[in-house]
């Protein structure tokens, strides 16, 4: 697949397969109003297929930790006169506050008023994100 | 301890937990001793959903110690809280007492009182999440049989999917290690991966899947009997036959050790015969007297109300 070049912005590869949309709306990229191309179902050697996203004139301080919630095994590159400039790999957060909702009915953040949304990093269970107050596993 | 809210027992460390059991202990030996432990403290109990037993023994315990209660629970709800959020509830109980316990129907909803109060919480069960004292319960009670609560091989029969005092129990226990679970369940009602998973990464416990109660009965040192609920099924025919299977009788008993330790979390259904209470063996009364001193070591643990002659007492054992 021919793949546009972009001169000043960046590049998040290797995202999961089919979750470039989901991706640009976590990070809060409008696609409507941004000048990006999107590879979706592409093959990957790594990890047999993928999406790309490549945005130009991007604000390159993306939120890796965001990144990293979403497509943790996405890799960024960002680009300056046409040239990679600097390579960035998303972290895993320990805390994530108020960028995903709880989806358990039973979970009292679903009834109390302004509580803010808090999922922690359960590394003794496979890197899963749990809420903070029910336990239970984020869905994305 | 002092100071400190109990939402999960994970934020109690097993030290701290092994206090608490020596000081149920103590306190069941020195009841006039401690009775003035908690003079002149107010401990609120704030039910929004009522579960009467376990609020008579949050609010037994702290008169026992000489303190005294207020709350609401169930129907007075509406009245007293006008809709306000828990945390704004909390805020303006903390002005009246020096704890409190909570049951809410939510999960996660005691995590946000601990957060809003500038007094210790104690969670009395958050919706099906968490129920850190029954927890305790359960422990002092294979204590006060035992005299351990670990180097034991401990049954678990009945719903093992959705029955979270027993992941409460099995994960606290692997915390102190160096237990066997023999976990009886039909097939549609077996321990989830995750509690298993737990299991697995505590080199020193161990664990078995069965069916059938009356083949491993006999090896069992403990047997901890749980509800098998009807809103479990998708229809009456399973539930019938499932409830059935998973009774506990005299016959099934026959089979167990002598000095078989029988729990349950109570309230039961039938799934232990009545015949059973005169046995022995059933310990699930005594885990209902057990909770509520466990409720006494820590309504007064938190408040930082040394229990009088406790630390001498202690000390005597180390001795000894
Ligand atoms: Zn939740």
């Amino acid at each position: 697949m021919e793949v546009t070049s972009i001169h000043d912005g960046i590049i998040i590869d290797h995202v999961p397969a089919g979750t470039a949309l989901k991706v640009l709306e976590y990070l809060r990229i409008n696609p409507s109003a941004t000048k990006l191309a999107l590879i979706m179902n592409t093959d990957s050697r790594r990890y047999g297929t993928k999406d790309i996203i490549k945005v130009e004139d991007a604000d390159t301080a993306i939120d890796l930790d965001v990144l990293g919630l979403v497509a943790r095994s996405a890799t960024v590159d960002v680009i300056r006169g046409g040239r990679i400039v600097d390579k960035k790999t998303p972290t895993l957060p320990e805390r994530v506050v108020n960028v995903i909702t709880c989806v358990n009915p039973r979970c009292v953040t679903t009834t109390e008023p302004g509580i803010d949304q808090v999922f922690y990093l359960d590394r003794a269970d496979g890197d899963v994100y749990r809420c903070r107050y029910c336990d239970e596993e984020a869905e994305f | 301890m002092v100071g400190t809210s109990v939402i999960t027992l994970d934020d109690l460390s097993i030290a701290q937990i092994r206090e608490l059991l020596d000081k149920a202990q103590y306190i069941d030996t020195h009841r006039k001793e401690v009775a003035h432990t908690c003079d002149g403290r107010v401990l609120a109990t704030l039910f929004y959903e009522p579960s009467t037993r376990t609020r008579l023994s949050f609010e037994t315990a702290m008169l026992r110690l000489g303190g005294k209660v207020i709350g609401f629970a169930g129907a007075q709800l509406a009245s007293v809280t006008k809709g306000e959020s828990i945390a704004d509830t909390l805020k303006t109980v903390s002005n009246y007492v020096d704890v409190v316990a909570i049951r809410h129907p939510k999960e996660g909803a005691a995590l946000v009182a601990a957060d809003a109060a500038s007094v210790p919480v104690i969670n009395a069960g958050d919706g099906g999440h968490m129920h850190p004292t029954q927890t305790l319960a359960d422990l002092a009670t294979l204590r006060s049989r035992f005299g351990r609560v670990n180097h034991l091989t401990i049954g678990l029969c009945g719903d093992l999917t959705f029955g979270r005092t027993v992941h409460s129990l099995i994960e606290t226990l692997c915390r102190f290690g160096d237990v066997r679970f023999v976990l009886i369940s039909p097939k549609e009602l077996r321990t989830p991966q995750y509690v298993l998973n737990r299991i697995n990464a505590t080199p020193s416990c161990s664990y078995v899947e069965v069916s059938d109660l009356s083949e491993v009965i006999g090896d069992l040192d403990a047997l901890y009997m749980t509800r098998v609920q009807k809103e479990r099924f998708f229809n009456e025919d399973d539930y019938l036959r499932l409830r059935d299977t998973y009774i506990l009788d005299e016959a099934k008993l026959a089979l167990a050790k002598p000095d078989m330790a029988v729990l349950h979390p109570l309230p039961r259904v039938n799934e232990i015969a009545k015949e059973v209470d005169d046995d022995p063996r059933a310990a699930y009364f005594e885990q209902v007297r057990n909770g509520m001193l466990m409720r006494m070591a820590l309504e007064s643990s938190v408040l930082g109300d040394e229990l009088p002659g406790f630390a001498e007492h202690e000390n005597k054992e180390v001795m000894a």
